[in-house]
């Protein structure tokens, strides 16, 4: 039911803006133009078969990959622009980083930091790069644990959990952050099946909070229950992008139709 | 047993350079070693090349060889040719040859880490330096314990090369009670002594991999 009240906010300027993005590998194009706009605490799905470019999608949004033409704007703030002459620039460095401080990303595979507890993963980030004091980040790193069930791990190493677990730390290190936008790449995709279903519960909570998220997902019943907006993505194109609801039950084009049935 | 007593107070001062080189070489190398792996993974290709041929240069000739020149051919050498006193021009010759083989446990230590590690550390805001300082070179340190080990263990041996220099180090005390006094237990005792700081070495990084044990990869 809150994906209802979400689609219902039009925010005025979008959270996060991409318009016409292309990206290639060597001779290969992977996106081809893709846009997307998300308002405030929208939830996005985005799904479509392998190789279809949904993971460079979103490593093109929080710049661990670079775009050869388009735009990317986060809460009204330029990171990439193209002009009419096709000349594609990045802002400076330094205001690369601010931006996509703005954003969080929970990755397929954790990559959570071995050598560090599970608490020291949370606070590392907040005290390095917002060189906040330990104990003054400790406290919320704490609440957050115990957002995602996991108050008991604070000392464990990574090592020792299992991958819902992991997954989890994962998303409490991002939202120690405090980010306005969550990227999800995959997040229950490396997990055994008697385990997403913890993970994808903390991801419907952050839904219910209002959390704007991005979350590419091969789970359609997550995508039809917590998100909004469906993408459907297919050979570095949006083939369709319409609200979960109406995607799922009358897919309007072809390719959309044929990898839904597949899928279900 | 008296006579080993008799000849203890010059080997131990000969312990005692052996032990001068081996722990100025090693505090300097290692961090001369981490730049020159950060150098040698570079982005500018020029830097990579450079650095590779430095490696080459000093893995490729015999320590010996790279002492020898630094003291006695490095005075004649146009613009950048120093005279150093054996001591100096000893550790110089160490340094610049173990750093080269520390780089390449560094580098190689360094490109283990998974990318995943970098992109972790990237999304969460943390710089380039910010990564290598408090991410990847932590979990580096864990990997390259065993061949640093290695190394540290070589080095203890290889501060012996400085007789040719003619610097009073554990072997030549040695060498001097031998030829003075016809017995060659002088070398046995010179042996016990690098097996007892061989066996402190040993010790020393067996603690620390247990230390580092406490997290698995
Ligand atoms: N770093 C890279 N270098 C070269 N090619 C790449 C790189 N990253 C991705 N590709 C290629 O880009 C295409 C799209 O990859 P991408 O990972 O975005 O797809 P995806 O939709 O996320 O697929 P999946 O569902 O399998 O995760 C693929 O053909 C892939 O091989
Ligand atoms: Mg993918």
């Amino acid at each position: 039911m809150q994906s209802m009240t979400n689609e219902a906010t039009p925010a005025p300027t979008p959270m996060l803006r991409a318009v016409d993005l292309h990206k290639r590998f060597g001779a290969i194009e992977v996106l081809k133009g893709v846009s997307l706009e998300v308002g405030r605490g929208e939830v996005i799905a985005i799904i479509g078969p392998s190789g279809s470019g949904k993971s460079t999608f979103l490593r093109c949004l929080i710049h661990l990959e670079t775009v050869q033409r388009g735009c990317i704007e986060v809460e009204g703030r330029t990171l990439v622009s193209t002009d009419t002459g096709g000349e594609c620039r990045y802002v400076a460095d330094a205001e690369i980083r601010t931006i996509c401080g703005a954003m969080g990303m929970v990755f397929q595979h954790f990559n959570l930091f071995p050598h560090l507890t599970v608490l020291e993963n949370l606070i590392e980030a907040p005290m390095t790069v917002k060189g906040l004091r330990r104990e003054d980040v400790v406290p919320k790193a704490e609440a957050l644990l115990a957002k995602v069930g996991l108050a008991d791990k604070r000392d464990a190493y990574p090592s020792r959990l299992s991958g819902g677990q992991k997954q989890r730390v994962a998303i409490a290190r991002a939202l120690a952050m405090e980010p306005d936008i969550l990227l999800f790449d995959e997040p229950t995709s490396a997990l055994d099946p008697e385990l997403t279903g913890e993970v994808l519960r903390t991801m419907r909570e952050l839904a219910d909070e209002h959390m704007t998220m991005i979350v590419v997902t091969h789970e359609m019943a997550f995508a039809r229950e917590v998100a909004s907006r469906v993408i459907f993505m297919d050979g570095g194109l949006v083939v369709e992008a319409r609200p979960a609801r109406e995607l799922f039950a009358s897919p309007e084009h072809p390719r959309t139709r044929a990898f839904l049935e597949n899928m279900l | 047993m008296d006579y080993v007593l008799n000849i203890l107070p010059p080997l131990i001062e000969g312990t005692g350079v052996t032990l001068q080189v081996f722990v100025i070489t090693l505090m300097l190398s290692v961090p001369l070693g981490l730049a020159l792996a950060l150098l040698r993974l570079s982005r500018i290709a020029p830097v990579r090349a450079a650095v590779g041929g430095y490696i080459w240069l000093m893995r490729g000739t015999p320590l010996m060889l790279q002492m020898l020149f630094i003291y006695f051919a490095l005075p004649f050498v146009p613009v950048i040719g120093v005279r150093l006193p054996d001591f100096p021009a000893a550790i110089v010759a160490f340094v610049l040859n173990y750093a080269a083989y520390f780089a390449e446990i560094f580098r190689a230590g360094i490109q283990s880490i998974e990318r995943g590690q970098y992109e972790g550390a990237k999304v969460l805001g943390l710089s380039y330096a910010q990564t290598m300082r408090r991410i990847v070179l932590p979990q580096v340190i864990k990997r390259i314990l065993p061949p640093v080990s290695n190394e540290t263990i070589t080095l203890i041996k290889d501060t012996s090369l400085i007789y040719v220099l003619a610097m009073n180090d554990l072997l030549r005390a040695a060498r001097g009670i031998v030829q003075r006094d016809f017995t060659t237990s002088p070398f046995v005792v010179a042996a016990a002594f690098y097996l007892i700081m061989t066996l402190v070495l040993t010790y020393g990084f067996q603690h620390l991999e247990k230390k580092y044990a406490v997290y698995d990869e």
